[in-house]
């Protein structure tokens, strides 16, 4: 496959590393931001072949690990209505909520139906008018513009059976209070080139200014992974700290103003909670008022189904920040595994925790640990 | 996240810019894309595709720089064998 | 997730706690393998059920019978490459193969719900009746069965099969030993991707056709061709990777594989990425897995190639000492990572 298979090639990724192993010459520790990017980094054994002095960290790049806990019941508590089809990307469907998931409520009649796009969830409530239709939109900036559209042609075309519940969060205020924490120890990011692609880069120049850390807009290939983290360290040796572009084959630094444009009508920021990390002030996106008839948290009533606590064991959040690495969980593997969950970050598979579970390395004597 | 995957337009149909429409091919596996956001695009071009909406055209001379650079770094362990553990 | 009423303190290994059967517990994967153990092996234990393989082998007066039972509920009932009922008679077939037994007979039990078309079902035993023909083997005989609109998602297939067992090989994970080698009949992901492409709201066009096919005379002709077969399992839910956990786990060894050598068709590959689905883990009908000694490994691929549905064998990785029932892969950049037992069904995802 074309601008697939070239970023695979196992030859020109000895090369990068080579070049990475002969550039450091001390510690460091990058963080890679997007759920997307642990996965190939684990799936090709990056963080394995990366000399021992680049210590990667998974961050809060997987919109499904911090939709919070009182949504996910929100979310629930709609798919159990009778009148109610409910769709969802099939990533939300495992994600435990207080005492059960979208997955249980289908087996217990609901129905949930798996989507790959917006549209489709659209589609499906014009071929049922007899039934609400509610659209799960969860996501980063990437899927917002989508998402956006859904909402804006349902209103263009009058299907008034169609309704969203929207859980959207934006990456560069989650970036700030991870490199805001005192205990951060991020040195260089790699921003998620997709929803970059989407937003283009000119929000990360504040941020690396400062916070005094370089970041590599970087694409999700071996190669593209490996070379952002070259010129994330390259800068780092050279103590600079400026924004870069590695995936400039896709992402420019304005990144595509029809889709901005269509999710500022459609959308607008507000404060949204992250799970496992809380509040952090403009990070998510509502609907705007012109749009408010489409919210399905105003269209049902869903006032009994407040905020929960998280399991205490779960250490999520600070998984999410970097603060933790899974194999530092006491339940990791144990009582938290991908079949019986404790928290987000093992259910979705981009979950730092979940990534973990199933890529770990052969450790002697862990087997699969069934 | 954002899981978006590279496909070569084959089609385009309708009229309506909202609800304008490509054929894209990933690897012979055709889907139905929204081109509202690519207004410019045009059959046999690349674009990156996420959740049935197309957010960027591959910039094929972008796409070769990488490999240039590979080219100017010193060439290094030599092809083949497994790198140091 | 919730505790169900009435869990015992006493069980000592914390299964999913789930009250209720899920989906995914037909998975072929963890969840699926979960219930079979926690549920039906617990109550029927006997020696030929404890091999856990694919069909049970019995001395029947001095002749080794093969015999197992399969059930079929796919959904749609017709997809690119084959059917429900194509499916009901290859995949018992190919259960027998496994055991190397030269398939004799099946039948076949039919739950239909009411308000099936008779065209349909009549279309959907033509394919069964040729499936039966290219495959040698009568549907002997059988039983039918109607249910009441609504509870029956169209039609329900069981086919249970005996063959005989003409060599003196002992087919099973119990034989797998280090050292051999692990063979693959061909490339992977077709049936899983085919029918993805017409379930409702994921629909993509594609050419991807089921791999639904009888391995039974590849499979006789490697053991009778004086290879020592030590295991074979054919593929089905859960992919390859599923098949290669379950021997590893059950011959208590370990297993590496290198992805290199694992083929997937392009079109296979699109689909799989559309949907962020890993082709290690997608379904597959006409597709098994080998493990013979290292010694008899090319001649193994040899005769498994001069067969068209194992024209594209060749070993993909080799039996270790272990970790017992750890699967590792070699990737494609020369890393090593385990590849774990899938956990309920893969689902698209856009993350």
């Amino acid at each position: 496959m074309k601008f697939v298979d070239e970023y695979r090639d196992p030859a020109a990724a000895k090369r990068l590393l080579g070049a990475i192993r002969s550039l450091v010459t001390r510690p460091w520790t990058l963080m890679e931001v997007c759920g997307g990017q642990t996965h190939a980094i684990l799936k090709y054994g990056i963080d394995e072949l990366l000399p021992p002095e680049v210590t990667l960290l998974h961050g809060p790049g997987c919109p499904v690990c911090v939709t919070p806990l009182e949504k996910i019941d929100r979310a629930i508590a709609l798919a159990s209505r009778p009148d109610v089809i409910f769709c969802s990307f099939g990533d939300m469907l495992r994600v435990p909520g207080t005492d059960r998931d979208l997955l249980s409520v289908k087996a217990a009649g609901g129905d949930i139906r798996i989507v790959y796009s917006p549209l489709d969830a659209l589609r499906i409530a014009t071929e049922n008018p007899a039934r609400e239709v509610v659209f799960f939109a969860v996501g980063f900036e990437t899927t917002a513009p989508g998402n956006a559209m859904a909402v804006f042609q349902a209103k263009r075309a009058g299907v008034g059976n169609f309704s969203v519940l929207v859980s959207h969060v934006l990456v560069p205020p989650a970036l700030e209070a991870v490199l805001a924490s005192p205990l951060c120890r991020v040195q260089g990011l790699l921003a998620a080139g997709h929803v970059c692609a989407v937003m283009g880069y000119t929000e990360y120049a504040p941020i690396a200014a400062r916070y005094k850390v370089p970041i590599v807009v970087t694409g999700f290939e071996p190669l593209d992974i490996l070379q952002g983290v070259h010129l994330c360290l390259r800068q780092l040796e050279e103590g600079r700290a400026e924004v870069e572009n590695q995936y400039s084959r896709v992402v420019s630094q304005q990144g595509n103003r029809p889709a901005q444009a269509l999710v500022a009508e459609v959308f607008q920021v507000v404060t949204r909670a992250w799970r496992g990390i809380g509040e952090i002030p403009k990070s998510g996106l509502g609907l705007t008022e012109a749009f408010a008839a489409f919210d399905a948290e105003r269209r049902f009533d869903l006032s009994e189904v407040g905020p929960r606590p998280e399991p205490a064991e779960c250490i999520a959040g600070l998984v999410l920040q970097g603060l933790k690495k899974p194999p530092e969980c006491e339940v990791f593997g144990g009582r938290c595994t991908p079949e019986h969950p404790l928290g987000a970050t093992m259910v979705s598979p981009e979950g730092a925790c979940a990534a973990y579970y199933r890529h770990r390395r052969t450790a002697a004597g862990q087997g699969s640990a069934r | 996240m954002c899981l978006a995957v590279p496909g070569r337009i084959t089609s385009i149909t309708g009229d309506d810019p909202w609800t304008r429409t490509a054929k894209v091919s990933f690897g012979g596996v055709l889907v139905d894309v929204n081109l509202a956001y690519l207004p410019d695009v045009k059959v046999d071009d690349y674009v990156i595709v996420h959740a049935g909406f197309a957010l960027s055209q591959i910039d094929e001379a972008e796409a070769a720089l990488i490999f240039e650079e590979l080219s100017r770094l010193a060439p290094d362990l030599g092809e083949g064998g497994e790198p140091a553990a | 997730m919730s505790q169900p009423g009435g869990f015992s303190p006493s069980c000592p290994m914390p299964i999913a706690q789930y009250e209720q059967v899920l989906l995914a517990h037909g998975g072929g994967g963890r969840l699926m393998h979960e219930l079979l153990e926690r549920v039906f092996l617990a109550a029927f234990r006997n020696p030929a059920l404890d091999t856990e393989h694919d069909a049970a082998v019995l001395d029947v007066g001095g002749v080794r019978v093969a015999f197992t039972t399969d059930s079929y509920v796919v959904h749609p009932l017709f997809f690119p490459g084959g059917s429900i009922g194509t499916l009901a008679v290859n995949g018992t077939v190919n259960d027998l193969a496994m055991a190397g037994a030269r398939p004799l007979a099946l039948s076949a039990g039919f739950i239909i719900e009411e308000g099936l078309a008779i065209d349909t079902l009549e279309r959907l035993v033509a394919s069964m009746r040729d499936a039966a023909r290219e495959a040698g083997v009568p549907i002997v005989t059988g039983d039918t069965k109607v249910v009441d609109r609504g509870k029956g998602d169209g039609l329900f297939i069981n086919t249970a099969g005996i063959g005989l067992v003409e060599h003196g090989l002992h087919i099973a994970p119990a034989s797998v030993r280090p050292g051999d080698a692990v063979i693959l009949s061909g490339d992977i992901g077709r049936h899983g991707m085919a029918i993805m492409a017409v379930r409702e709201n994921l629909a993509f066009q594609s050419a991807i056709e089921s791999d639904c096919a009888s391995l039974a005379a590849p499979v006789l002709a490697l053991v009778s061709s004086g290879v020592g077969v030590h295991c074979l399992r054919d593929l089905t839910r859960g992919g390859l990777a599923s098949a290669l956990n379950e021997i590893a786990g059950g011959a208590r060894v370990g297993i590496t594989v290198d992805e290199r050598t694992v083929a997937v068709r392009e079109d296979v590959r699109g689909a799989c990425e559309i949907l962020g689905f890993d082709p290690m883990y997608v379904a597959n009908e006409g597709r098994f897995v080998a493990f013979v000694p290292e010694t008899d490994a090319a001649r193994t691929v040899e005769v498994l190639r001069r067969h068209t549905v194992s024209s594209g064998s060749s070993v993909i990785g080799r039996v270790t000492g272990g970790p017992a029932g750890l699967v590792a892969v070699r990737t494609s950049l020369g890393a090593s990572r385990v590849l774990d037992m899938l956990s309920g069904e893969q689902l698209p995802r856009i993350c």
